[in-house]
C-alpha cells in the first residue's frame, strides 16, 4: 500500500484493483468491503480463500484479483495462509525469493467458516502467531446456500432455517472477542459503508506483523432480504444504531472508533430488512425490539 | 552408504532427510508420531535443515502442505488411519491442485472399533483422490520409496502429490538393517525442486485451485489428473530403473517372486507379503509351484504389467488386509476388473485377513494354497473367506463371559 497516511477520504486509493463483472449479488456487502480493503492492501498479496460466496469471485478462466489466489476448502483457509507464509519465508531464508517479489497472505472468508468450522485452524493459526491478514465478511449466515443460520446469525433474524414466529433464537458470537482473547496484534471490526473508517484500519493492519482480522459486517440483499439500494443507507445505520461497533484491539486494549451518539433506535436498522419484517407485520412485537434494543444499549453502556 | 539398523519409521524420516525438505506440516498420530519426532529433534540440533511446523489437525496440515508446495518449496509429511480420514477432505481437494509433495502414511486399521494396529483400510480410502501410492514391505523400501516419490511427484509429466505406505507397528516398529544411501549421490538421483510455473511471486500473479462451473470444464481437469496419473506408470519405471542402476536396488511398480514357474500365486501389498514370501519358500520345500506378486505401485495400477506376470498362472490368491463392506476386499475386485476377458487368465481367489493386525500365520498360506489348487482343478472359485478361527471365537466368547461374570458380581 502507499505511504501517504489516510487522514480523509481524499487520502483513500482512486485506482480501484479488484475486477468488475464478478458473480455476485447487486448491493453485495461483502464484496463493497472488500473492493475497499484490497485497494488498501495492494497487489503483493495472495488471497487464501475458504469455500463462500467470495469463492465464485474467481471462476475459471477469469478472475477479477490482480494477485495470488488460492481457494482451500471451507475450514482450512488460516491453514492454506500458513502454507503459504512459510514457504515464502524458507525462499526468502534461502535466496529464492527477493524482498520485491514476497507478498501478504490475505484469507477471506464468509462467517459460516470464520464462526463455525474453520474457527480451530484460526485458533491455531493466531496461537502460531502465523503473520498474516484474515479478512471475515460477515452477512450473518450461511449466504452461499442462501441464508441459512450460522454463528454470525443475530437474534431474531429469519434465516432459511429459522422461521419461525420468532427467528433465530441464539445470538451472535463474538468473534471480535474470541479473536481478543488469543491477544493477535490487530483486531479490527469495519464496515464498507464506512471506508475512512476502513482505510485507517487497514492502513493500521498493513503496518503490523502476525495474526490481523478485519471483520467487516456484509450487508446482504439477498440474505437480508431488502433493495440492493439500502445497503449503504443499511450500513450506517448498523453503525449508527450500535448495533455494529466500529472498534478494534490493538496492544492488549480494546477502542472504539466511533461511539454514535445519539444512538438510533434499533428499529430503524431493523425495519429496513425482511429478515425482521415478523418483528413489525403483521402486530408489532414491541418486546422482541425491546430486547434488542436493550442489548445494543447494555452494550454501550459499558463501553461508555 | 551406511548400513544401520531403522525402523520403518525412522527410514521414513531419513528418506525425507535425504531427499533435503524444505517444509514439513505436523501433527502427530500413532503409529506416525515417531517420524515427525525424528525429523524435530533433527531440525532442533540442526543436525539437518528444514522447517517444521505443528498443525492443530491433518486436516490443516494436508492444507498446509499443499499450499507451501503450490508456492514452490519440497515439502514432507506423514500420517495415519483417523488422522488420513480427518484430512480426507484436503486429501481430494489438493490432488487436483497438481502440486508434488510426500505423504507418508503408516497404515492402522480404522475404527470401528477404535484400535492401533494396521491393515489398509485407511489408505484404500484415499485410491481415488489422485494422489499416486506406494505401498512398502521393508523398512530399506520405505526409504527407497521416499525418494523414488518425490521424482516421480515432481517429473513434469505427474505433478501429483505421492503417499507412500508402510504398516503401523510391523514395519513403523520393527529395526531392519537399511542402507542410508550418501546425500550426494541422493542429490544425482533426486535434484532440488524446481517448481517452475508452480509458485505465488509479487511479479507473477496466479490463481491456482480456481472454481469451475459445468461439467465440461470440471471434466477436463479431472482427465488431465488421470491421464498424468496413468503416465505416472512410464515415468516410474525410469525413475525406479535409474534408481537400480545408481543405488543397486531394484524396487519395480510389481514385485514377482519366484513368479517364472508358478502355477499359483498370493497376491498382496504391504509388509504382510513378507509372510507370504516366506510361505512361498516352505511351500516350494514341498514342491508347490507357488510365488507372490506384491504391487508396489497401486495408483497409478499397473494394469500391463500385471496382466502380463498373472497370463498363463493356474489361480491367483488375492489376500486382502482391508474390508469393503457389503464387498469384500478391494485389491480382489480391483484385479478381477483388469483380468476379466483376458486371454489365459487364472482364476481368483478372494480372503479378506489381517485386519487391525491380525496375524496370517503359515498354516492359513497353506491352506489357502490348497484352495487355489482345488480351484485350479475343478475350475470352480469358491465364495470369498473371511479369515478367522474357531480358536479366535473361542477365544473372544471366553472374555465376553468372564466380563459379564465380573459385572453380575455385587
Amino acid at each position: 500500500m502507499s505511504e501517504a497516511i489516510i487522514r480523509s477520504l481524499k487520502d483513500l486509493p482512486s485506482t480501484h484493483l479488484l475486477g468488475g463483472g464478478t458473480a455476485m449479488c447487486a448491493g453485495c456487502g461483502g464484496l463493497q468491503a472488500l473492493h475497499e480493503i484490497y485497494d488498501l492492501l495492494g497487489r503483493r498479496t495472495v488471497f487464501v480463500n475458504a469455500a463462500g460466496c467470495m469463492t465464485l469471485l474467481s471462476v475459471y478462466p477469469f478472475t477479477p484479483f490482480q494477485s495470488g489466489f488460492l481457494y482451500t476448502s471451507m475450514s482450512s483457509a488460516p491453514a492454506g495462509a500458513q502454507g503459504v507464509r512459510d514457504a515464502l519465508d524458507i525462499l526468502r531464508q534461502k535466496g529464492r525469493l527477493t524482498a520485491e517479489e514476497d507478498m501478504t497472505a490475505v484469507v477471506v472468508a464468509g462467517d459460516g467458516a470464520s464462526y463455525g468450522m474453520g474457527l480451530s485452524a484460526t485458533s491455531a493459526a493466531i496461537e502460531r502467531n502465523l503473520d498474516f491478514v484474515y479478512v471475515c465478511y460477515d452477512n450473518e449466515g450461511y449466504g452461499n446456500t442462501g441464508q441459512q443460520a450460522s454463528g454470525a446469525t443475530p437474534h431474531a433474524a429469519r434465516t432459511a432455517t429459522t422461521t419461525g414466529a420468532h427467528g433465530h433464537a441464539g445470538y451472535k458470537k463474538d468473534l471480535f472477542a474470541i479473536w481478543a482473547a488469543h491477544r493477535p496484534v490487530y483486531v479490527a471490526t469495519v464496515i464498507g459503508s464506512e471506508p475512512l473508517d476502513l482505510a485507517k484500519k487497514l492502513e493500521k493492519a498493513a503496518s503490523l506483523k502476525g495474526p490481523r482480522l478485519i471483520l467487516a459486517l456484509a450487508p446482504c440483499p439477498t440474505g437480508w432480504d431488502y433493495d440492493p439500494k439500502l445497503s449503504v443507507e443499511i450500513g450506517h445505520l448498523a453503525v449508527k444504531t450500535g448495533i455494529w461497533p466500529l472498534k478494534e484491539y490493538v496492544d492488549g486494549q480494546v477502542a472504539h472508533t466511533r461511539i454514535p451518539h445519539p444512538r438510533v433506535p434499533v428499529e430503524e436498522y431493523l425495519k429496513l430488512q425482511g429478515r425482521f419484517a415478523h418483528l413489525f407485520e403483521p402486530q408489532r412485537d414491541d418486546a422482541a425490539i425491546a430486547e434488542i434494543q436493550a442489548y445494543v444499549d447494555g452494550y454501550w453502556k459499558e463501553v461508555v | 552408504m551406511t548400513r544401520t539398523l531403522l525402523t520403518g519409521n525412522a527410514a521414513a524420516a531419513w528418506g525425507a532427510r535425504l531427499a533435503d525438505v524444505d517444509y514439513v506440516p505436523a501433527f502427530p498420530i500413532t503409529p506416525q508420531t515417531e517420524i515427525i519426532e525424528t525429523l524435530a529433534q533433527w531440525y532442533d540440533s540442526g543436525e539437518a535443515q528444514g522447517r517444521l511446523v505443528m498443525l492443530e489437525s491433518e486436516h490443516s496440515m494436508i492444507t498446509a502442505a499443499a499450499a507451501a508446495a503450490a508456492t514452490g518449496v519440497r515439502v514432507f509429511t506423514a500420517t495415519s488411519s483417523q488422522g488420513l480420514l480427518y484430512g480426507m477432505e484436503m486429501i481430494y481437494t489438493v490432488a487436483g491442485w497438481r502440486v508434488p509433495f510426500v505423504l507418508v502414511n503408516v497404515s492402522r486399521a480404522l475404527a470401528s472399533p477404535i484400535t492401533l494396529e494396521p491393515d489398509h483400510t485407511d489408505i484404500l480410502a484415499a485410491r481415488d483422490s489422485g494422489f499416486l501410492q506406494i505401498h512398502c514391505a521393508t523398512c530399506q523400501e520405505v526409504l527407497d520409496s521416499v525418494l523414488l516419490a518425490y521424482r516421480l511427484a515432481e517429473d513434469s509429466r505427474v505433478r501429483l502429490p505421492v503417499i507412500v505406505n508402510l504398516d503401523g507397528f510391523y514395519l513403523s516398529f520393527t529395526r531392519e538393517p537399511v542402507e542410508t544411501p550418501d546425500l550426494e549421490a541422493v542429490r544425482g538421483f533426486l535434484p532440488a525442486f524446481d517448481p517452475d510455473a508452480i509458485q505465488f511471486r509479487a511479479t507473477k500473479p496466479i490463481s491456482q485451485a480456481v472454481a469451475v462451473l459445468g461439467g465440461s470444464h470440471y471434466s477436463y481437469f479431472r482427465y488431465e489428473a488421470h491421464l498424468a496419473a496413468l503416465q505416472a506408470l512410464t515415468v516410474y519405471d525410469e525413475i525406479a530403473q535409474d534408481f537400480a542402476v545408481r543405488f543397486g536396488r531394484s524396487h519395480p511398480a510389481v514385485e514377482a517372486y519366484c513368479g517364472e514357474d508358478a502355477e499359483i500365486v498370493f497376491f498382496m501389498i504391504g509388509a504382510f507379503a513378507t509372510k507370504a514370501k516366506d510361505a512361498v519358500d516352505r511351500l516350494r520345500e514341498q514342491g508347490w509351484k507357488v510365488g507372490l506378486v506384491r504391487p508396489r505401485l497401486l495408483r497409478p495400477y499397473p494394469t500391463a504389467l500385471l496382466r502380463d506376470i498373472l497370463r498363463g498362472k493356474r489361480a491367483v490368491v488375492v489376500i486382502d488386509q482391508n474390508l469393503s463392506m457389503g464387498k469384500g476386499g478391494v485389491l480382489h475386485s480391483e484385479l478381477a476388473s483388469v483380468l476379466y476377458g483376458q486371454p489365459g487368465a487364472p482364476l481368483l481367489l478372494s480372503f479378506v485377513g489381517g485386519l487391525g493386525g491380525r496375524d496370517l500365520p503359515p498354516e492359513e498360506f497353506y491352506e489357502m494354497a490348497k484352495a487355489a489348487q482345488n480351484a485350479a482343478e475343478t475350475g470352480m472359485t469358491p465364495e470369498p473367506r473371511l479369515l478367522y478361527t474357531s480358536g479366535e471365537l473361542r477365544e473372544l466368547r471366553k472374555l465376553q463371559a468372564i466380563a459379564l461374570h465380573e459385572r453380575s458380581q455385587p
